[in-house]
């Protein structure tokens, strides 16, 4: 967690991500452009990373102690645009530049623009690598104490690069890194299943050196112990692969890949809104 | 040099990649936070120097080039100078986007060296001939693009490049080649050298073909034409200024390279001189097609990239633009 923030209960950080998915929505509506499904199926996570897990400092984005988190499938970065203005990176106001002429808010990361953003991309496949060569840095450093977290679409795994750096992975027993696959079973034209199949994602991540575990992506406890368990295996790097319901939140998004690179219109977004703020009722019985 | 030894070819020789394994192991040796990466290719890029002295500091990614440079990218990022190569047909030709995006867009100041470029490669064919890495880091934001002419300035380049803060790329060769410059021989990243002077013709060249050059303007010289000869190690940012100074004096230009005519040196020359001072021109390197297997040397008499075939144009510019004046 950031060094300037109080621990935060699970309830609470329910409660936060449910706010950057309502930034999500009212972000991607202002753009009228970019991905819904990815981002709000990756809230839960994101949440768990800055207000919990990842040490890291907002005030100081530079700190050379830092965790580093880096974002490989770079079209969900309104979630890491909207939990950094609410870990206190930047004022949330500017959540709604996203996409726009002269932005740090790009429609794909870039390093250079945002302070706190580790890497550019959007071009799918590269993070794992560069975390890679990070951790073999941290390691000629010995540097044992910081972790490299590299957030995965599924899609994404269709690159080969991506196995590249798994195999490099594996070979150097990258035990500083944590990989975190977004399971959401979708990519832009369809399921997963249907234009490249990935199962058994688990033994093909076993078969080159790592060690797996499976969650419920958007339950934070269970992010939180995940990592937890990930620290404490020393001998191979850990991926988490964090099965997500895509476009988690709002009912008519889940589970439908045509929401994967469409923003919502005005209408939708007021719909989806709604949805977010009452949770049918569920939110506000439960933390009101 | 004497002007014999250039012309009879008995200046020492040496593969140009050799100079770079040196300099490797040397930037090594003066700074720890260089570290270097290598797609199995490490004793024919001449990494195994540095790798042997600096296990520690060397990672071997397999026969991976994605991998390599955004690997190179990851080390970076941490403050490291990570040297990263392999053949220059495979680094940066099957890695151009993880180049763009994880480098030069994130501005991580990552060497990628690229051995065995031309078409001397020889034997081993079209494929390994590396002919468009200059058109093609050369349009990449950000990237220096760097062609020495000997293995001592791919020494010099190397040692640069550890203590530049840019992207950078670097060319390498796999054939012996004539060792034209001497300890005293400036170096410096975006520079370019006036080897020979003259002021008839201005011949711009880099890499490999420096020596032709000069070879050639030695022969011109008992035509009675004085051809002065522009070495460019630093391809991008191109040295204009020495560039346009050369090209006012002698009104004709040839370029000549071991690539593509189009967008390598002969491609940014042509740009300059058309935007600052047009000036009849001929560019001599691979005529928009690829190679083939042969000995090197047969090769670039095949594809007319000799001192002979510089010589020629030189005749040819300069009859042509005489012939129009009158």
């Amino acid at each position: 967690m950031s060094m300037t923030q109080k621990p935060m209960s699970v309830a609470s950080m329910e409660k936060k991500a449910n706010e950057i998915r309502v930034d999500i929505i009212k972000m991607l509506e202002h753009a009228g452009s970019g991905h819904s499904a990815g981002p709000l199926g990756l809230a839960d996570v994101f949440t768990a990373l800055y207000f919990k897990i990842l040490k890291h400092n907002p005030a100081n984005p530079d700190w050379d102690q830092r965790d580093i988190l880096l974002l490989s499938n770079g079209h969900c970065v309104p979630v890491r645009y909207a939990t950094m203005a609410h870990a206190g990176y930047f004022p949330k106001k500017e959540l709604m530049t996203l996409r726009q002429l002269g932005s740090r808010l790009q429609g794909h990361p870039e390093r250079l623009r945002l302070p706190g953003m580790e890497t550019t991309s959007g071009p799918l496949g590269s993070g794992l690598s560069q975390a890679a060569g990070m951790a073999l840095a941290l390691r000629m450093d010995k540097a044992q104490h910081r972790w490299v977290y590299v957030v995965m679409g599924d899609g994404e795994l269709d690159e080969g690069n991506v196995w590249e750096a798994a195999m490099l992975a594996g070979k150097y027993k990258l035990n500083n890194i944590i990989g975190i696959v977004d399971r959401n079973n979708i990519q832009i034209e369809g399921p997963t299943e249907k234009v490249m199949p990935l199962e058994n994602l688990r033994d093909k991540w076993e078969s080159f050196g790592w060690h797996v575990l499976e969650i419920d992506g958007n339950d934070i406890e269970a992010v939180i112990d995940a990592t937890s368990m990930a620290k404490a295996i020393v001998e191979k790097p850990v991926v988490i692969i964090a099965h997500t319901v895509p476009g988690k939140g709002v009912d008519f998004m889940e589970y439908d890949f045509h929401w994967h690179g469409s923003p919502p219109n005005h209408e939708q977004a007021v719909k989806a809104l709604k949805e977010l703020r009452t949770l049918g009722g569920k939110i506000r019985s439960e933390h009101e | 040099m004497s002007d014999m030894h250039l012309v009879r070819g008995q200046l020492e020789k040496e593969s140009i990649r050799k100079g770079f394994g040196r300099g490797l192991l040397e930037a090594g040796n003066r700074w720890d936070n260089v570290v270097a990466a290598c797609a199995d290719l490490t004793e024919s890029t001449q990494m195994h120097l540095f790798a042997e002295a600096f296990p520690e500091r060397f990672v071997q990614v397999g026969v991976a080039e994605q991998n390599l440079v955004t690997v190179g990218a990851g080390l970076a990022a941490m403050n490291k100078i990570p040297f990263v190569s392999s053949y220059a047909a495979f680094s940066p030709g099957r890695n151009w986007e993880q180049i763009r995006t994880t480098i030069c867009l994130n501005d991580r100041p990552v060497k990628v060296v690229g051995s065995h470029a031309g078409v001397s490669v020889g034997p081993d064919g079209a494929t390994h001939q590396m002919l468009e890495d200059l058109a093609l880091m050369r349009a990449l934001p950000n990237m220096v693009v760097i062609a020495p002419c000997d293995s001592r300035e791919a020494m010099r380049a190397t040692l640069a490049m550890a203590t530049d803060k840019r992207p950078n790329y670097m060319r390498l060769s796999r054939s012996d080649t004539p060792v034209i410059t001497t300890e005293l021989t400036p170096f410096e990243i975006g520079k370019a050298y006036i080897y020979r002077p003259g002021r008839d013709v201005s011949i711009i060249t880099t890499g490999t073909m420096t020596y032709q050059a000069l070879a050639a303007a030695v022969t011109l010289a008992h035509d009675g034409i004085h051809a002065e000869v522009v070495h460019v190690p630093t391809i991008k940012p191109l040295d204009s200024v020495t560039i346009l100074e050369s090209v006012g004096r002698t009104r004709h230009v040839i370029t000549a390279e071991e690539a593509q005519i189009n967008g390598g040196l002969g491609g940014a020359v042509a740009e300059l001189l058309g935007e600052h001072l047009p000036t009849p021109m001929l560019r001599i390197g691979m005529k928009d097609r690829f190679g083939e297997s042969g000995k090197p040397e047969e090769l670039l008499k095949h594809f007319g990239l000799t001192h002979t075939h510089i010589a020629l144009a030189a005749h040819h510019i300069l009859m042509d633009h005489t012939n129009h004046k009158h």
